[in-house]
């Protein structure tokens, strides 16, 4: 098998186990990276939103926030984001590379 | 890892940004110099893996961390390929799915896209020094890189969470971004990555590089 086809594979697999990483967390109990929470989740930690996070938290709408998909069961739609957020990385990835090396040629 | 808006001040932020633009520019010009059209699958497997790698939380008590996989793409690839994959990873994360801030953009990039895969690069490099592609010092110098380079990303993270209350606060004296200080925000998150999560990206760089070694040498060559 060529190298590039057995990296793609191993690459997919691995977009097919990122549920586990929504999963394994929830089951246990644990949330999201420590000092990185939401507004509310900050209240609920330090008893108060401070005016910065309160002000610059909402300046961006992401389309699926949190790798959730709406209408979608979570686990499903942190699939989803994985392989649709992988193909896109690669894509831009592909593109600025052979822009850049084009340029030399 | 991944630096929401609002914890981070103008300071913070736009001084990540300042040392963040001429470092794209010049990974650019390095990757170009270098890079064969040919090679640009391989970046770009690299950058999705990154992705992906990040997606995998694991949980430590309340919170969770991740691995993240630069340093494997820097061993592989080179740290100024690296600078540019794991930088549009972290952009797409940002853009469509909220995981980090868009004014943090350049204060993450700065921790998970140019210190660690930098960091890495060179640990494997010292480690491995003059050594074949088959020798142990290689997965074992990529294991090493993996360990010290996330920590490092974390501790860069975890100083410019804790110096905003140092920085920036409101009138009433409350801080007016991150509230956590310095001495709480530091042993916190360096303590969980020195503890898992560092090891998590030790296994991960390690065990590649050791596949790699019997499976697919040549890709662990063509490093400069």
């Amino acid at each position: 098998m060529r190298t590039q086809t057995k990296l793609l594979l191993i690459l997919v697999v691995l977009a097919l186990l990122t549920p586990l990483g929504l999963l394994i967390p929830e089951r246990l109990g644990a949330g999201g990276a420590w000092g990185e929470w939401s507004p509310e989740e900050l209240r609920k930690i330090v008893g108060h939103v401070p005016q910065g996070v309160a002000r610059l938290s909402g300046l961006w709408r992401p389309p699926a926030a949190d790798y959730s998909v709406h209408g979608v069961a979570p686990a499903f739609g942190y699939l989803i984001s994985a392989v649709v957020g992988a193909a896109l990385v690669a894509g831009l990835t592909i593109l600025i590379g052979k822009a850049l090396a084009r340029r030399k040629e | 890892m991944h630096i929401p808006d609002g914890y981070l001040g103008p300071l913070t932020w736009g001084g990540a940004y300042a040392v963040m633009l001429p470092v794209w520019g010049l990974a650019a010009r390095r990757v170009g110099r270098t890079l064969r059209s040919s090679q640009a699958p391989l970046m770009a497997m690299g950058a999705a893996f990154v992705f992906v790698v990040m997606m995998f939380n694991i949980p430590l008590g309340p919170t969770t961390g991740h691995a993240t996989g630069a340093v494997l793409v820097a061993v592989l690839l080179g740290p100024w390929a690296a600078v540019l994959a794991v930088s549009v990873a972290l952009a797409i994360q940002a853009f469509l799915f909220g995981d980090g801030g868009i004014t943090a953009l350049g204060a993450n990039c700065f921790n998970m896209a140019f210190l660690m895969p930098f960091a890495g690069y060179w640990v494997y490099r010292l480690v491995s020094w003059r050594s074949s592609v088959s020798s142990r010092r290689r997965w074992l110098g990529a294991a090493a890189a993996g360990y010290i380079a996330l920590n490092l990303a974390a501790a860069s993270s975890a100083i410019m969470l804790g110096i905003q209350p140092i920085l920036h606060r409101e009138a009433s004296g409350q801080p007016l971004y991150s509230p956590f200080p310095l001495g709480v925000a530091l042993p916190v998150v360096a303590g969980e990555h020195l503890l898992l999560f560092g090891w998590v990206e030790a296994a991960l760089t390690g065990l590649a590089v050791a596949y790699m070694q019997r499976a697919q040498p040549e890709l662990l060559e063509a490093t400069r």
